[in-house]
């Protein structure tokens, strides 16, 4: 049997309408402003609704007939995700339909078809709720990953300690994106400095794995390549331990356990000296 | 032995990868584990979690909280549903890989833990057990 719902939505379109946007307007929590793009957006979608519901299956948000109103709640999510409204907020969009939507079912239908509809509606819109929920939560983490890939970019200063030695403070995860970043943003100091020691520094790296391991290799490779040397500073014991387990062969580069002995060793190669200043 | 606490985490980004580590460094703290042995387990999961991801085309990490006796230890379950491993006594062997890495992995995690164990199906998945005890 084909649900009454696409034809009462499009019956009492322009009353669901209302009563659905006064309705919005309440459930607000007091914070989230009235948008100028509701009215528009609420119009579309009860058109779509409509659209999509009289394909004839009410109950399979996720099939073909409701894509475009999967979109349109993508979308909405997205915007108001951006603007800081809350998911509350933007999921009550969809909820705050029930109340129209059953008074106007109440008023069309009775017995077994009223409630069959009514148990189609609630299902229908406490999914297409969860739709706006889930496409919130991928827009936060979409959003968290920028954050984390422009913290990134602004983690790594290559810092000259003397003339002809630089140093690189390694901070936090060094596996994927950064690295190349690392490595670059390394390399054209190098280049710029014409530096000969390069001290990558791993005090804040907390994990030294295959990977990081073999993204410092190619690093000390890299650098060796345009003239400079490099010592890798911050090996606290426990990374040292590990390291061996893994069997990681650092070659023939320099580790130190602190930036300081580090820089110590740089300038000794270099033939200076740290003295103390005589009082006169 | 008793599972004191039992978590599981989804591993299918990079970002993922880091959350484990910092996960098991959480547990294996909250057992009292010294900076020596937090370390290892973390490295260890941070090279499983990792294969999980690229070989395994993403899957599970089960950390378990363990008490036996005296001892208490950490337990760390991957599972994936990706190719498989046809040769597990290749896999194991330092500097194999079939990517790009060091091919150490596998092996060194082994010798970072006390207990290890593979499972491995072609066509079915992977599935990785390790331990780690105070
Ligand atoms: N979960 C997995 N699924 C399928 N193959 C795997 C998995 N984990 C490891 N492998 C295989 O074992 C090899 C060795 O792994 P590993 O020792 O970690 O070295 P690497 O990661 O550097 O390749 C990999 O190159 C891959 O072929
Ligand atoms: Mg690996």
């Amino acid at each position: 049997m084909a649900s009454h719902i696409p034809d009462i939505l499009r019956k009492h379109n322009s009353a669901i309408l209302t009563d659905w946007l006064a309705e919005q307007a309440r459930s607000f929590s007091r914070d989230t402003r009235a948008r100028d793009d509701t009215p528009a957006l609420s119009a579309r979608f009860l058109g779509e609704l409509a659209d999509a519901t009289a394909k004839g299956n009410v109950d399979d948000v996720d099939g073909e007939d409701f894509r475009e109103i999967r979109a349109l709640l993508e979308d909405l999510s997205r915007q108001r995700g951006l603007a800081g409204i809350s998911p509350r907020d933007t999921a009550m969009f969809v909820f705050s339909l029930k109340k129209p939507l059953f008074a106007r079912l109440r008023q069309e239908l009775s017995g077994d078809a009223l409630v069959d509809e009514m148990w189609s509606a609630t299902t229908l819109l406490d999914r297409l709720g969860l739709l706006t929920t889930e496409a919130f939560q991928r827009t936060r983490e979409q959003i968290i990953e920028r954050q984390q890939q422009d913290m990134l970019e602004l983690s790594t200063p290559v810092v000259k300690l003397w003339r002809g030695i630089l140093a690189l403070p390694m901070i936090g995860t060094l596996d994927s994106g950064r690295t190349q970043i690392v490595m670059e943003s390394l390399l054209q100091k190098i280049a710029e400095t014409e530096a000969d020691v390069a001290i990558l520094d791993i005090t804040g790296v907390p994990t030294v794995d295959t990977l990081v391991a073999q993204h410092l290799l190619k690093t000390v490779a890299a650098a060796r390549l345009m003239g400079a040397d490099c010592i890798i500073s911050g090996v606290r014991p426990q990374i040292a331990q590990t390291m061996v387990h893994l069997a990681i062969d650092m070659g023939d580069v320099t580790t130190k356990a602190s930036l300081a002995d580090a820089f110590a060793h740089a300038l000794k190669r270099q033939g200076l000296t740290v003295v103390r200043a005589v009082k006169s | 032995m008793n599972v004191l606490s039992d978590d599981s985490l989804e591993i299918r980004r990079d970002a993922d990868v880091v959350a484990c580590r910092q996960a098991v460094r959480a547990r294996s703290v909250e057992q009292g584990f010294g900076l020596v042995d937090q370390t290892k387990i973390v490295t260890a999961a941070s090279e499983i979690a990792r294969n999980t991801l690229q070989y395994g085309g993403g899957g599970t990490v089960r950390i378990q909280k363990l008490a036996d006796g005296s001892k208490q230890g950490l337990r760390l379950v991957f599972e994936d549903r990706g190719p498989g491993i046809a040769d597990i006594a290749r896999a194991m062997t330092d500097g194999f890989t079939t990517g790009s890495g060091l091919g150490k992995g596998l092996s060194g995690t082994k010798r970072l833990v006390n207990e290890f164990d593979l499972w491995s199906k072609p066509g079915e998945g992977t599935r990785i057990t390790i331990t780690r005890w105070k």
